[in-house]
């Protein structure tokens, strides 16, 4: 059965078209469609209910220690208020999931998990969790909301003290009075453009949704849903769990070797320094006309299998379709074929990602 | 010119011996920006319920069904630069002309309309 996030009324009432996803009833889009929703985020500020994705609080004397051996990066770098990237592994070096760290403090770090992957990301961390570090499963009791966009910061200084608010991506502030709301505020999304999440109580959600969309309405703000998030964020190139990413496909053959760091023990870290990436991820971008989704085949300059696609769609802002793919970390050449329903499409590789705030 | 519906939501009108192709207001709403359009060719044969076109949005890919058998006497070139056309006006923007010998199962407008909001 599919949940309801504590927005799923107020999408309805915005038109929005509801599809599920990660197990949650969420907007596709709204009656203006996904292209205009796109191109909201990239030139003006949309927002997105995030609600599904989940929270799990490491908390303990040994808490860092004990998430260190849960993930690829590093944890004792961390500043009290910072976010950062990581992977969680499997010891095959398989992918578990990709997610964020937020350091409350040297005792309490936040996580925020893919929704389809918080069920067995906690069984997995309570599994393997050690010393006197405790998981906690909050996400049923936070509501997440992001607001993206080059007007994003307009909105937010509507409704709280932005000197509370840290200027650089990847940091966060507790506490921060939102529409009188106490919530937790970062610079991070999922969008390449700037932008804000917040995380409240999920009972206020609903309410400083709807306020938010009021106090944006002279700047024109949009609602988004998952489409647009998925254009934006392929456009960026930010992998997507389940696409780029899964228990499959190894850490280090995905280009997120930045945020693995082999000098700390932890899960998967032998695997990954033993065996060589065989694939990796490489952005195309179609020549011939057409689009290459996720799953297609993708065929070398001499006929051979090379890999598949793991996203691919059209970019509405750089236009033209791109793909992302799992390609044969040897293979040479420019060009390649991917077998769109039978037709074989030229491609050639670009570098990611393909959109680049300017 | 009166348009009769097909239940995978492709329009036909019928003129002499041509019927004009194309897919319903309805399907377009649903499928939302149309991004790419796939045609056949001049000189290609339909048969009825069988894809003759791909419309792709932003999200899938949708195959179109000829409501008609017989061979194809015109396509809608514009729609492959203009795939925008499509939303704008679905009722207008035409995929292609059938040289036509069969008609599927077709229905009125009033009962198309009466069929969606089912």
């Amino acid at each position: 059965m599919a949940l309801k996030t504590p927005l799923y009324e107020t999408h309805e009432k915005l038109g929005g078209k509801i599809v599920e996803f990660g197990g949650y009833l969420l907007p596709v889009n709204y009656q203006k469609g996904i292209i205009f929703e796109h191109n909201a985020v990239r030139c003006g500020v949309g927002l997105f209910d995030v609600s599904h994705m989940g929270e799990i609080l490491i908390s303990g004397k040994e808490a860092a220690a004990a998430l260190r051996r849960l993930v690829t990066n590093k944890v004792s770098t961390i500043k009290v208020g910072q976010c950062r990237y990581t992977l969680m592994c499997y010891p095959d070096g398989g992918i578990v999931d990709d997610l964020l760290i937020y350091k409350f403090s040297d005792e309490e770090y936040f996580l925020i998990v893919n929704a389809a992957n918080k069920d067995k990301d906690f069984a997995w961390i309570t599994e393997n969790i050690s010393g006197d570090a405790v998981a906690t499963d909050l996400s049923d009791k936070i509501g997440q909301i992001a607001v993206q966009g080059p007007l994003a910061e307009k909105v937010m200084a509507k409704t709280a003290d932005m000197t509370l608010i840290p200027k650089k991506r990847y940091y966060f502030a507790r506490d921060v009075v939102v529409f009188g709301k106490k919530c937790l505020v970062s610079t991070t999304g999922y969008t390449g453009e700037d932008g804000y999440e917040i995380y409240c109580d999920a009972a206020d959600t609903a309410e400083i949704y709807e306020k938010l969309m009021e106090a944006g309405s002279e700047i024109g703000i949009e609602p988004c849903g998952l489409g647009a998030r998925d254009t934006l964020r392929f456009e960026s190139s930010m992998p997507l769990y389940g696409h780029e990413l899964s228990a499959e496909i190894k850490a280090n053959e995905v280009g997120l070797d930045m945020f693995i760091k082999s000098d700390e023990e932890f899960i998967g870290r032998e695997a990954i320094l033993n065996n060589p990436p065989a694939y990796c991820r490489r952005g195309l971008k179609l020549v011939d006309r057409g689009i290459a989704r996720e799953h297609a085949d993708v065929y070398g300059e001499d006929g051979q299998k090379i890999g598949f696609t793991t996203s691919g769609m059209p970019c509405p802002t750089v236009g033209g379709a791109y793909a992302m793919a799992r390609i044969k970390a040897d293979y040479a050449f420019d060009r390649v074929f991917i077998d769109v329903r039978g037709k074989m499409l030229a491609a050639e590789f670009v570098p990611m990602p393909f959109y680049k705030k300017a | 010119m009166e348009k009769f519906y097909q239940k995978t939501h492709e329009w036909a009108s019928f003129e002499k011996t041509v019927a004009t192709i194309g897919i319903s207001a309805y399907a377009v709403k649903e499928l939302g920006d149309i991004v790419f359009v796939s045609l056949p060719e001049v000189g290609d044969t339909v048969k009825v319920g069988t894809p003759f076109a791909e419309v792709e949005s932003v999200k899938a890919v949708s195959e179109i069904y000829s409501p008609v058998e017989g061979v194809i006497a015109e396509v809608n070139d514009e729609l492959i630069d203009n795939p925008a056309a499509v939303n704008a006006a679905a009722g207008e923007a035409w995929f292609i002309k059938v040289d036509y010998t069969k008609i599927g199962a077709l229905v009125s407008e009033a009962e198309y309309d009466a069929m969606e909001k089912e």
